[in-house]
């Protein structure tokens, strides 16, 4: 079949020698800890020597001086690209030290400082008829109101936004769908309290003036979680494969079925934790809550439709306003409740994803 | 109960774009028709439009005629559902549903169109499908497990069991193997000589090897040129195509000369 005839070629190349790296020992690897703990030593040492002991700047000493000699001592005993490889590893470990130092700092403070008040006594009582100096009261109003009000914008939210998500991946086409997208990237840019502006105006043009209430504040949530809720839910069903539909249209299962009985359930964990993430969101807004559902209610009130309702960060920004020792103690304390109320959301939302997950084995 | 498929004169457009054009053909029930042809010119466009498929592409749709024995399947008062109802599909490469089990897999065209089955129905379904497409006993033991947890080739024969549980008349299958390896490919073409005495099946394959081994009939597409629509060159008994086809462009392409 083929013409040309296999000859052994005419010069052997010779094979090109190992480069001497090859062979290269590297570090041990105990010796960027060492090091660094030596750096750190030495750092620490001449800084007191000095009198210029400061936390900060041993930190910044201690990364810049592990940085050079790390480079300097893998340039020497290793390579260059050994060197490089270490000075940029070094550099990451540094950026991502410096990312966790607001993170751990304000996790720190609030623990400290809100675990002074934060006790049964406090989760159980409200406000009413506390003055602003006294050494008594708590935030069960504020988190009831928090919790109904969230809750409230949840079941507004996430029926509209899911909808939403489906009608722009599953069927959506042309001008309709490219409108939706815009109007939602829009709103996903609207400050929290231009939507408390407009809930006040929209009560007043319901109601009339001064009607303050839970269910407003719900729905000046609802207008911020709708779009997060929508974007999220739209990339989830994105990552649901073609192939699963085709495979259910391929069983003769129409498609509204399809979206339901196949896609939903694929992209379930997914869609939890984006209705989370959209939750803890608007769980921390303050402004829209102040303008609509009021900011001096001290009373419980567990009903979304009459009167004045406090929230978690409303009780933080109207105690923190009074400005006495207790008044900071109860903020701090309310906002570690924030806290603690976020992260049971994201651990109930980690359970639902590990329980709903598609799984493999 | 295997059909007939009887095309005339089909055309296929991707908006104004003809990707197929003008093709004819009938399809024997009880047999094995294999699609041949270059990476492009339309076979898989070609079988999608058999049962409907390829409406899931916007802007794709048909001019002509596609007769499942004697039923127009686009013929208006038809539903695209029920066609597929009728002519199952197994795909490129396996998609068991990553939700279900491996029993729940194989009912999934019933549990899907929120069918209610009697367990003892469902068993016998699932019973029945598995040992359909050779894979009950490699699975019985574990039928609650993930259909994911299955290996390549597992899979596929389990996208088959479902593809056969809701018992269609015809069985399309878009290169059912190109994703496997050479032991589980064997599995499938035995699979697909087993089930040719119950269904009509359509097989597209770069496989030539595949569609003389398994195929009665070949039909050969190729473009007619760079921008044009694809087209069915020849069609014919496998072994009449593979040793004496009638057409050049249909001998260049099985001897592996091109142009």
């Amino acid at each position: 079949m083929s013409a040309t005839k296999l000859s052994a070629p005419e010069k052997t190349v010779p094979p090109r020698p190992l480069a001497p790296s090859l062979g290269a020992k590297p570090l041990p690897a105990l010796f960027p800890p060492t090091l660094l703990a030596g750096v750190a030593l030495v750092a620490a040492g001449l800084l007191y020597a000095l009198g210029w002991w400061n936390p900060a700047v041993w930190a910044i000493v201690t990364a810049v001086g592990y940085m050079v000699l790390i480079t300097a001592a893998s340039a020497l005993i290793e390579n260059r690209r050994k060197a490089k490889d270490r000075l940029v590893t070094a550099i990451v470990y540094t950026c991502f030290g410096i990312a966790m130092v607001p993170l751990v700092s304000l996790l720190w403070t609030v623990l400290s400082k809100g675990l002074v008040r934060l006790d049964g006594y406090f989760l159980t009582v409200s406000m009413n008829g506390v003055t602003p100096s006294m050494d008594a009261g708590g935030a069960y109003h504020a988190i009831l109101g928090t919790l109904l009000m969230t809750l409230m914008a949840a079941l507004i939210s996430v029926p509209i936004g899911l909808m939403t998500a489906i009608y722009l991946v599953e069927y959506g086409q042309g001008r309709l769908k490219r409108a939706i997208t815009f109007f939602v990237d829009v709103m996903t840019g609207i400050p929290s309290i231009v939507a408390g502006l407009f809930v006040v105006a929209l009560w007043i043009l319901l109601f009339g003036p001064g009607k303050t209430n839970g269910a407003a504040g719900a729905i000046s949530l609802s207008v911020l979680m709708i779009p997060v809720v929508v974007r999220s839910c739209e990339e989830m069903l994105r990552l649901v494969p073609n192939e699963l539909r085709e495979a259910s249209y391929a069983l003769g299962v129409p498609k509204w079925l399809t979206v339901v009985k196949v896609v939903l359930p694929t992209a379930i964990a997914g869609l939890t934790t984006g209705v989370m993430l959209a939750l803890a969101r608007v769980i921390g807004e303050t402004a829209p809550l102040i303008l609509t559902a009021g900011s001096s209610a001290v009373a419980i009130n567990a009903n979304l439709f009459e009167g004045q309702m406090m929230s978690l960060p409303v009780f933080i920004y109207s105690q923190v306003r009074m400005g006495g020792v207790i008044n900071y103690e109860r903020a701090w304390a309310g906002a570690l409740t924030l806290i603690i109320i976020v992260m049971l959301l994201f651990l109930a939302a980690r359970l639902v994803s590990h329980f709903f997950a598609p799984k493999t084995r | 109960m295997a059909k007939r498929i009887d095309v005339s004169g089909l055309h296929v457009y991707y908006g104004d774009f003809l990707a197929v054009e003008d093709v004819s053909m009938t399809i024997e029930p009880r047999s094995v028709t294999a699609f041949i042809g270059s990476s492009g010119c339309g076979k898989s466009t070609f079988l999608r439009t058999l049962n409907r498929m390829h409406e899931v592409t916007p802007g794709a749709r048909v001019e002509g005629k596609v007769l499942l024995d004697d039923q127009d399947i686009y013929a208006p008062d038809v539903d695209p559902v029920e066609v597929r109802r009728e002519v199952g599909m197994v795909f490129q490469r396996p998609n068991p549903f990553p939700t279900m089990s491996i029993y729940d897999n194989v009912i999934a065209g019933y549990k899907l169109n929120n069918r209610r089955l009697r367990k003892s129905e469902a068993d016998e379904i699932v019973e029945r499908s598995l040992r359909g497409a050779n894979l009950w006993e490699e699975v019985k033991d574990r039928l609650d497990r993930p259909g994911a947890s299955l290996s390549g080739g597992q899979q596929q024969r389990l996208c088959i069991a479902r593809a056969i549980a809701v018992e269609p008349s015809v069985l399309l299958m878009d290169e059912p193997c190109s994703a496997l390896d050479p032991i589980s490919t064997l599995a499938i073409e035995d699979l697909i000589s087993q089930l040719k005495e119950n269904y009509t099946i359509v097989i597209v394959t770069h496989n030539m090897q595949q569609a003389a081994r398994v195929s009665d009939v070949t039909a050969f597409f190729n473009l007619a040129g760079t921008g044009k629509p694809g087209k069915l060159i020849e069609i014919g008994e496998t072994n009449k195509i593979f040793t004496k086809p009638e057409k050049k462009e249909t001998e260049n392409y099985i001897t592996g000369r091109f142009g």
